[in-house]
């Protein structure tokens, strides 16, 4: 075995998203099994068009399906994640570079 | 609520041209969007979120696997606790999956060797192995490794004698399966930390083998 390993995730956001769906399953929102079947048929889905070859495409499936999974809850509807997106986007584009990246206080208290 | 102090701040100080923070991806805005959301529901814990991240980046990785080979190649009674309920086994070892999935070890013999896939999705044995590499996540991994096992083999440098079967076996999120490999000639009397170094990822998934002792 190589005395260094391949890192385990390719970009930071895979890591993230990765922690996100586990913790959100461990937490019981949903079962494994659902997960992997919801999975499933997004990686088809996607796969009928090209294939993937399991780096970032791979992890933009698993996000559409969370971002599908909790739609469905009503945990986090889309009109929420696109305007909680936005105001992340507002934010990286008004820090200075170098400092902590940090949502507005207006945007804070408006979503 | 705090604002929250975004953890994977951009280091580049190799230019320094921009007058604000680099901005992410649009699928990393949209992780952190879903974060903030559900933090701020209470369904999400970021430092849970850490700890799952800390696990499988620097805890967890192929060396749990290569310890329960090693284990197995050097002691009887724990090979045969292993066909009985390597679940079990797993849970005494803590390399129980969080998922609580159960683990099915198969073992390579010369006439049968054994291969994992996934075809759903990448159900993989994360406690065993870690965060499965890019090729097993891969549509041509997913569909070609049952179709034609024998040719996937050979791209991994694998040759098997004609006389060895190869059996493939298809992951779920229910059960994960850990293939402990042939053991490699030359390595009687090694110890099992010896023993593990000669057990590659590829070889527990069925798509290389163990190493030969140099």
């Amino acid at each position: 075995m190589p005395d260094i390993p391949e890192p385990a995730f390719a970009e930071p956001w895979h890591a993230q998203l990765f922690a996100l769906t586990v913790h959100l399953n461990e937490s019981g929102r949903f079962a494994w099994p659902d997960w992997a079947e919801r999975f499933g048929a997004t990686l088809a889905a996607h796969g009928l068009a090209r294939d993937l070859d399991g780096g970032n495409d791979y992890f933009m499936a698993w996000l559409e399906t969370l971002e599908k999974l909790l739609a469905e809850q009503g945990s986090a509807l889309p009109e929420e994640a696109g305007s909680v997106r936005a105001a992340w986007e507002r934010a990286y584009l008004s820090t200075p570079h170098g400092e902590p990246v940090r949502l507005s206080e207006s945007d804070e208290q408006a979503i | 609520m705090s604002p929250r102090q975004d953890r994977h701040m951009p280091h580049d100080h190799s230019d320094h041209e921009h007058a604000h923070a680099l901005l992410p991806s649009d699928p990393a805005l949209r992780v952190k969007a879903l974060e903030t959301i559900l933090t701020r529901k209470g369904l999400v814990d970021p430092a849970a979120l850490d700890e799952v991240i800390d696990t499988y980046e620097n805890r967890v990785g192929p060396k749990n696997g290569a310890d329960v080979v090693a284990r197995a190649w050097s002691d009887e009674g724990f090979r045969a606790a292993l066909a009985v309920d390597a679940t079990e086994v797993m849970r005494e070892l803590g390399y129980y999956g969080r998922q609580g999935e159960h683990i099915v070890c198969t073992e390579c013999t010369p006439s049968v060797h054994h291969m994992v896939v996934c075809t759903l999705c990448s159900c993989y044995p994360w406690s065993l192995l870690g965060i499965p590499p890019g090729w097993y996540k891969s549509d041509a991994y997913r569909s070609r490794a049952v179709r034609e096992p024998r040719k996937v083999l050979a791209e991994f440098g694998v040759a098997l004698p004609p006389e060895t079967s190869v059996r493939v076996w298809d992951s779920t999120a229910e059960i994960r399966y850990l293939v402990i490999p042939l053991r490699p000639a030359g390595t009687e009397g090694m110890s099992v930390e010896e023993l593990a170094k000669l057990v590659t990822r590829d070889s527990m998934i069925g798509t290389g083998l163990a190493r030969v002792p140099e």
